[in-house]
């Protein structure tokens, strides 16, 4: 870099998103990214990603495993906007469309080490029973426009109707 | 008398009385403190439990049972009573009572027996007594018998002590002395006098009551047992304080050397001598050591020397010679005692024949010197001369005395001769008593005095040699040095007889050892040792003992063992604990003398102990001695390696042993460590209640005065954790560009990391935003007319800031639909339809657009979005003037620009078309598209009714720091300029010959006409289609409208009513971004009643609901941000006075011009000034002060005025091309409707094809606003009449009427006129700064300015203005440039800024010619109108010289 050499932080996030369990669903994917302020910039790293799609173990816990790494090294001056990961899991229905299965977003681990994080996860139902009917028969359930919006406050007053999926992640933040 | 006592102890808290009479006594014990008793209940609390319960005269539960259950016979009380009485046990009572209680007794007996003869009938009576009560004084009396109650008074301390015993007040001898808990003075002395009284204590006990009661032990106190033990031991508990954290290494080293009997019952009589004898040595060497005989002696001759008769000094001598003269006479005794001793040994050792102790004395003469004598001599000369002058002086004294002594002797011996002279007269007189009382005044008979005695100074001199010859030796008498030494002879057992051989072998029987005692704990003991004949017992052992605990006390056991017999203890000693600096090594032996009170007998020569023998055969002189014996022994700290005590580092001494009040050691209580820590340092001093007067703690008082605070600090980094104050946070750059950003200033809006540090936070940063800050005061009046307008400009950023900020907060609110995406319940139209389409052909023949997907604003970067303009077709473009359209031959044509340009001009048409026979069209016009400076454009068509069918691509870049979101696309004022020109070629060929070789052409496009579209209506409406009239200047040099009727014919009388060029055109974005939020107005406060706004709510609902896709309009925001009703904008006002009086006889002419008048406002649509903000109305007068507006201020305000104009006017809400939704005006004209355009002054009827109108949502009047609920809205296919309820809902009707609603307009405006110099001082300055524009765009090409047609040009424009644009005859200019090829045209335009002049100019692209000789000319006009409204007329031409 020039002489000018800001002073910065760095944050180098490794981890993997281990799996999940969602006991209704199988065959899932998920997509990850990561939510952030300002002064934030990733400096390396993917800022997205995709996993793979996984089937249920055959375990008698029947987690679905991804262990999808993720590293990602962010540069910032002000802890205000700490990294978010925001986690959205999508799945076959009945009839063969991708819906979404969960959303969540946890934030990246304060403290170096390894952490493990479990993220409730849950997505929009429809408003109403009609709605509900309609989207099961067309397969497009009710999503969020960005995934993004689970890691902000704004508009976010009390319409979000959890589900019960645990989602595990594994960060060590050097 | 003691059980007495306590029988009527007192319960403190029930007060309950073991009396006859229970309520005896409680008046006169509540007279006292209840202190009293609680110090009454400590004294008798041990002995309550001998007070017995059946005392306390309480009923038993039975008896309580019967007393309450029993059927009361008539039988008087006292009967219950004296049963009760009876079966008392009256054990504790006074004696009196009893013999009054037998009374009763009898008396009860003798009833008793009546009252069983009259068993049945004594239910029947109740007889009355008298309540038994006992007056007050006999009570009180009795009381006295009983009850002890000590005084309150302080007891005096000649009671408290026992006599010649003087108190000792310790605070006065400047001792340090704790502070006593605080006890009432009354109750102090109530307890002295107790225990004087009571207890009749040992004195010792009064003086300790102090101490007893400082040390709160008052219940301890009440045992009878109280002693000083008590009280340490005690307190000694107190200190065995855990002092695990001082785990130092502490070792004390006890050495027991050895053991010296100077007293044991196995001791012969010898050895009771020699013993005697040895000690009188140890003395005499002791006092030989000190010598004091010597230096007293010195002294006094000292003194002597200096002979000064001072009254003191002779005292002093005197006092010292007396010591010396004692000390001399000890000398000598001790000396003679100790031949006597020795004289007495040897006499036994005769006696008994034979020696048991080594002990032999001698004696050492020292012969003295010839001085010697004289020495003495001297002495007592000196000591007789003081002592003669002392008794001198002392008769003097004397003797004075006893003169005065004899005076007054003999004066009362005179008095009494007369008196008795007296006496005898009266005598005859009266015999009587009288004598006596005179007798007896004069009192009694001084003795008479002796004279005291003359001093025997000769005999001085004998006593004093006297005293000499007793006290000292005689002179030439040698010096007696006596000399004890252990080497004599012992006799041998052999030859003793046999007593004394038995006490040889019991000697030798008897063993010793010593145990150590380490706090009350046996630690080690030495070995057992056996007696040596001469009673000594070395032991030599060394103990270490390592230290856990404190050392309370150590402790050696002198343990006696004979053969044969247990062992018993014959002692214990205590050794004080040493201080730290004691350490081995360096301390000395100490010998602690210990004696036993044991009684042992021997049948032996042994004396015993205990037991009176004498050494005399005759059994006199007898003495008794106790066993008592010298244990020599050392206590101290050891020395670690390398010399490091092994004690506790204190200052303090361990001296805690004997005063146990004070024993506390720092380091034990809170250890090595805890020294550094200074709070424990106080507390410990605070507890241990240092002597802060004692010198030995000075150091440390010092450092606990100094060191240690007073206060403690909560949290010492307090300070660290300050929050900045306010002040600091808005110094701090970073927090203020943090600040900035969070509250969305458009500068910081989209910052990213903002540096951690403030110094890398340039002030730079806030230069742009400062500036824009200080703008906002002082706007730059180069922009603008004049003062007024930059008033406006900061009153319009002003409003525009509260607006925003007012709105910032309804933008961050968001609605289910923007966060969730959610399939709508189809209806069943849309299942029908999407069921249609399943059998739609694939490929339809006419394509319908599709909608495209909409796309958020907010992941876009430069380049994502693009501009898409379709260009399908133009219709009635200007043709070429045939004479001027002959560019072959121009190169000599000398053309003739003489006909007038007309509009219609029908005649010269059909000419035109004869008049092109080369194949050069009317015209071949081509559509440039600029944007952003980007500049497209599409092919070359001919003919004035072109179709091009092309699009056009233009990228657009958001000029704001690459920001996409919505609001920033909203603010952007980028317009889009869609320009005709007619394209022209030239041959430039200069040589006739060269014509069939090669072809050399020179294009010039001229200017036609353009369109602009701001960029935030394409971005609002997302896309834009239809036909739009083509702005064409008035005046087009070398152009002419063709009409062509031939081909067209049918369609030409249709659009006949409009004039003009038309475009068709499409545009749109690419993508297709999602416009901005509608706000939510429900949010803003409002005014109106809750019941209207209801009724606009429902209104609204029903007509969205009816017909989606009109607009209907209730309520309105106005600038104030708040909710009105829309009819109260409506008002009649009058237009300005000179528009009406232009033309008086025209009113269709005086309606163009105040439409005209008002279109010159300038036009700023509120999406532009209020970012992504609704639509705010501005009143009449707000809109003429900003003089900026867009569709709806405008339209208010010509509707306004036509209704002041006696006209029927309404407001359209509806939808027009190009603007959108917009507003129009609808006038009626005898039955035919009249739409106009407010924004640009035009009208249209309302069958007109190209009215922009598309559709009409609804209309406003003053008193209502009517739905368009007519099939379709197109105004040519709707009526307008709005009395026809099937057309139109009206708002008010019968069921709500109107409650009759104010108007939030003025009553009139008020127009300013405006000032002619400013708007001549703007025309020249917009003039100049064309001219320097133009000349910027030409970079490398002259730009030349012809003068003479600029000066033409300037005349012209005036006109124009006057004409409205339309007849203006050209005729005068013509000959002025002939010549020349011009090509030209006027701008129209109102002014806001100077900023849109000159992007208008650039448009037109009249600065593009680069032909060589091309010269420009270049003219403003501006005309102005009330209010400051301002029209603006540039005329700009290039000129090519042809000649």
């Amino acid at each position: 870099m020039t002489s000018y050499n800001p002073s910065v932080f760095l944050l180098m996030v490794n981890g993997q998103i281990e799996g999940a369990n969602f006991p209704e669903y199988d065959d899932l994917y998920c997509k990850y990214c990561f939510v952030y302020g300002h002064d934030w910039a990733p400096t390396s790293g993917l800022e997205e990603g995709i996993s793979q799609i996984t089937s249920k173990g055959r375990d008698s816990s029947r987690s679905l495993v991804w262990n999808f790494p993720l590293d990602i090294t962010f540069k910032s001056t002000n802890p205000f906007g700490w990294p978010q990961i925001v986690v959205s899991v999508y799945g076959p229905d009945s009839f063969g469309n991708d819906v979404v299965r969960g959303y969540g977003a946890v934030h990246v681990p304060f403290s170096p080490g390894t952490h493990t994080r479990t993220i409730p996860m849950f997505v929009p139902e429809s408003t109403s029973r009609l709605q509900k009917f309609t989207s099961w028969l067309m397969g497009r359930r009710p999503e969020y426009t960005d995934p993004k919006v689970v890691a902000q406050g704004e508009g976010r007053e009390g319409r979000v109707m959890p589900c019960i999926f645990t989602f595990y992640f594994l960060t060590h933040v050097p | 008398n003691h059980s007495r006592f306590f029988s009527d102890h007192i319960p403190s808290s029930k007060m309950m009385f073991p009396h006859t009479t229970p309520t005896l006594s409680l008046v006169v014990l509540r007279k006292r403190a209840l202190s009293q008793y609680a110090w009454w209940f400590v004294f008798v609390g041990v002995s309550l439990c001998l007070t017995n319960q059946a005392e306390t005269g309480l009923p038993s539960a039975e008896e309580a049972y019967n007393f309450f259950t029993f059927n009361f016979d008539p039988e008087p009380q006292e009967d219950q009573h004296k049963g009760r009485l009876k079966r008392r046990p009256r054990r504790g009572e006074g004696e009196g009572e009893e013999e009054e209680e037998e009374r009763e007794d009898e008396e009860t007996e003798t009833e008793d027996e009546d009252l069983f003869i009259i068993d049945q009938s004594a239910r029947d009576f109740l007889e009355v007594t008298r309540a038994e009560c006992m007056e007050y004084s006999t009570r009180v009396q009795r009381e006295e018998e009983l009850l002890f109650t000590p005084s309150t008074r302080p007891v005096p301390a000649y009671s408290k002590l026992p006599e010649n015993v003087q108190p000792r007040y310790l605070e006065e001898e400047g001792l340090y002395v704790g502070e006593r808990p605080p006890v009432s003075l009354s109750n102090q002395n109530i307890l002295e006098n107790r225990i004087l009284i009571i207890y009749k204590f040992d004195v010792l006990f009064l003086c300790l009551h102090s101490i007893a009661v400082a040390l709160h032990c008052s219940v301890e106190l009440g045992v009878l047992s109280i002693s000083a033990q008590t009280l340490t031991s005690k307190h000694m508990n107190r200190y065995t304080v855990g002092i695990g954290d001082s785990q130092g290494d502490y070792q004390l080293d006890v050495d027991v050397s050895g053991l010296v009997f100077s007293h044991h019952p196995l001791f012969s009589r010898e050895h009771v001598l020699g013993v005697r004898l040895a000690q009188l040595c140890d003395q005499q060497l002791s006092r030989q050591h000190k010598d004091l005989n010597r230096l007293l002696s010195d002294k006094v001759s000292g003194l002597n020397g200096l002979r000064n008769t001072n009254e003191y000094r002779m005292c002093f001598i005197r006092h010292t010679r007396r010591l010396r003269d004692a000390e001399q006479e000890k000398d000598r005794t001790l000396l003679k005692s100790i031949i006597k001793v020795w004289k007495e040994l040897k006499a036994l050792r005769e006696f008994q024949r034979f020696t048991n102790t080594p002990y032999k004395l001698y004696i050492r003469k020292c012969v003295e010197q010839a001085s010697d004598e004289l020495e003495q001599e001297a002495e007592v000369q000196a000591e007789v001369a003081e002592l003669r002058a002392e008794y001198t002086e002392d008769y003097e004294t004397k003797m004075s005395g006893y003169r005065g002594q004899l005076e007054e002797w003999k004066s009362w011996r005179r008095k009494e001769k007369v008196l008795k002279k007296k006496q005898k007269q009266r005598k005859q007189l009266s015999r009587d008593e009288e004598d006596e009382g005179s007798e007896e005044e004069l009192g009694e008979e001084p003795v008479k005095p002796e004279a005291p005695e003359k001093p025997d100074l000769a005999g001085l001199e004998q006593q004093v040699r006297k005293k000499a010859a007793k006290i000292r030796r005689r002179p030439g008498e040698p010096v007696l040095l006596p000399e004890l030494t252990t080497a004599g002879p012992v006799t041998p057992n052999e030859q003793c007889p046999r007593g004394e051989l038995a006490r040889r072998e019991d000697v030798t029987k008897r063993s010793l050892y010593i145990k150590v005692l380490y706090n009350d704990k046996e630690v080690s003991r030495t070995d057992s040792r056996s007696l040596s004949t001469d009673f000594r017992v070395h032991f030599g052992q060394i103990f270490n003992l390592k230290i856990v605990n404190l050392p309370e006390s150590i402790k050696l056991q002198v343990i006696y063992e004979s053969i044969g017999s247990s062992s018993s203890q014959l002692a214990e000693v205590c050794v004080p604990i040493p201080e730290s600096s004691v350490l081995t090594g360096t301390a000395p032996s100490e010998e602690l003398e210990f004696s036993s009170n044991q009684r042992v007998m021997f049948n032996h020569e042994g004396v015993g102990s205990d037991v009176p023998f004498s050494f005399a055969a005759d059994g006199s002189d007898r003495h008794t001695l106790l066993t008592s014996a010298k244990l020599s022994c050392c206590v101290s700290w050891a020395v670690g390696e390398g010399g490091v005590p092994l004690a506790p580092p204190t200052s303090q001494p361990a001296a805690g042993l004997h005063s146990g009040l004070r024993q506390r050691d720092a380091i034990a209580c809170i250890g090595a460590s805890g020294l550094n820590d200074m709070k424990k340092l106080r507390k410990w001093a605070a507890d241990s209640r240092l002597d802060p007067n004692d010198p030995n703690n000075a150091s440390i008082m010092q450092l606990l005065s100094v060191a240690v605070p007073d206060y403690f600090r909560l949290e010492q980094l307090q300070e660290e954790f300050n929050f900045p104050s306010d002040g600091e946070l808005d110094r701090s750059r970073r927090f203020r560009l943090l600040r900035l950003r969070s509250q969305e200033v458009a500068e910081f809006r989209n910052l990213k990391a903002i540096p951690a540090l403030e110094r890398e936070i340039s002030e730079k940063v806030f230069e742009d935003y400062e500036c824009r800050l200080k703008e906002v005061e002082r706007v730059d009046a180069k922009d603008h007319i004049d003062g007024h307008r930059a008033l406006v400009a900061k009153y319009l950023q002003k409003v525009r800031k509260s607006v925003v900020n007012r709105f910032l907060i309804t933008k961050h609110h968001f609605i289910l639909s923007d966060l969730v995406i959610e399939e709508e319940i189809p209806s069943i139209g849309i299942l029908g339809l999407n069921l249609f389409k399943l059998a739609e052909p694939k490929r339809p023949l006419k394509p319908q657009r599709k909608e495209r997907k909409k796309v958020t604003a907010q992941n876009l970067s430069d380049g994502d979005i693009r501009l898409l303009l379709n260009i399908i077709r133009g219709y009635d473009i200007p043709v070429r003037r045939p004479n001027a359209s002959k560019p072959v031959g121009a190169r000599k044509g000398s053309r003739s620009y003489g006909d007038p340009f007309t509009s219609a001009h029908s005649s010269q048409t059909a000419l035109q078309g004869s008049e092109w026979p080369l194949g050069q069209p009317v015209i071949q016009p081509f559509v440039e598209v600029s944007f952003q400076r980007t500049v497209l454009r599409t092919s070359t068509a001919e003919g004035p009714n072109p179709c091009w069918n092309e699009e056009l691509i233009l990228p657009f870049r958001c000029a704001p720091s690459g920001d996409y979101s919505t609001s920033s696309l909203q603010a952007v004022r980028d317009e889009v300029f869609i320009n005709i020109f007619d394209e022209i070629l030239y041959e430039v060929v200069e040589d006739e010959r060269e014509r069939g070789a090669s072809v050399h052409t020179r294009i010039e496009r001229h200017w036609l006409g353009s369109i602009k579209i701001p960029f935030s209506t394409i971005y609002l409406q997302s896309r834009i289609d239809g036909t739009f009239k083509v702005a064409t200047p008035p005046v087009l040099l070398g152009y002419s409208k063709e009409r062509i009727l031939g081909s067209e014919g049918g369609y030409d009388a249709v659009r006949s009513p409009s004039e003009g060029t038309f475009l068709t055109l499409f545009v749109t974005i690419d993508p297709q971004l999602v416009p901005g939020d509608p706000i939510r107005e429900k949010k803003f406060d409002t005014q109106e009643t809750e019941r209207l706004l209801l009724a606009c709510e429902l209104y609204e609902k029903d007509a969205h609901r009816r017909f989606p896709d009109r607009r209907c309009v209730t309520t309105v925001v106005d600038m104030n941000g708040k909710t009105v009703f829309v009819t109260r904008f409506i008002r009649p006002l009058t237009p300005p006075q000179e528009l009406l009086d232009a033309f008086p006889n025209s009113p269709q002419e005086t309606m163009e011009l105040v439409a005209r008048y008002v279109s010159f406002i300038p036009f700023l649509p509120d999406s532009v000034s209020f970012a992504s903000v609704c639509d705010l109305w501005s009143t009449c007068d707000q809109f003429l002060t900003l003089l900026a507006g867009d569709e709806e201020e405008h339209a208010v305000l010509l509707c306004n005025y036509f209704l002041a104009m006696g006209k029927k006017a309404w407001i359209i809400i509806g939808s027009a091309l190009p603007e959108g939704p917009t507003a129009y005006v609808l006038t009626q004209e005898h039955s035919r409707y009249l739409i106009w355009n407010p924004s640009t002054g035009q009208y249209y009827g309302q069958y007109d094809t190209f009215c922009p109108l598309q559709a009409v949502g609804c209309l406003i009047n003053t008193d209502n606003v009517w739905c368009n609920i007519q099939v379709y809205a197109a105004p040519m296919r709707m009526s307008f009449d709005v009395t026809k309820p099937k057309c139109w809902k009206p708002f008010f009707s019968r069921t709500f009427p109107d409650p009759g609603l104010s108007s939030v307009q003025p009553e009139y405006l008020v127009y300013r006129r405006t000032d002619q110099t400013a708007a001549a001082e703007l025309q020249d300055r917009i003039e100049k700064i064309l001219r320097e524009k133009i000349m910027d765009w030409r970079p490398r090409h002259p730009t030349r300015w012809n003068r003479y047609c600029t000066s033409t040009l300037r005349h012209f424009l005036p006109k124009m203005e006057l004409s409205g644009g339309r007849e203006v005859s050209e005729e005068h200019r013509v000959d002025v440039l002939i010549g020349c090829l011009i090509s030209g045209f006027p701008l129209h335009l109102p002014f806001s800024e100077i900023r849109p002049i000159i992007e208008a100019v650039y448009s037109t692209g009249v600065h593009n010619v680069e032909a060589p000789s091309v010269e420009f000319a270049l003219a403003v006009y501006v005309h102005p109108y009330p209010s400051n409204v301002l029209s603006v007329w540039v005329y700009i031409a290039s000129l090519i010289r042809t000649r």
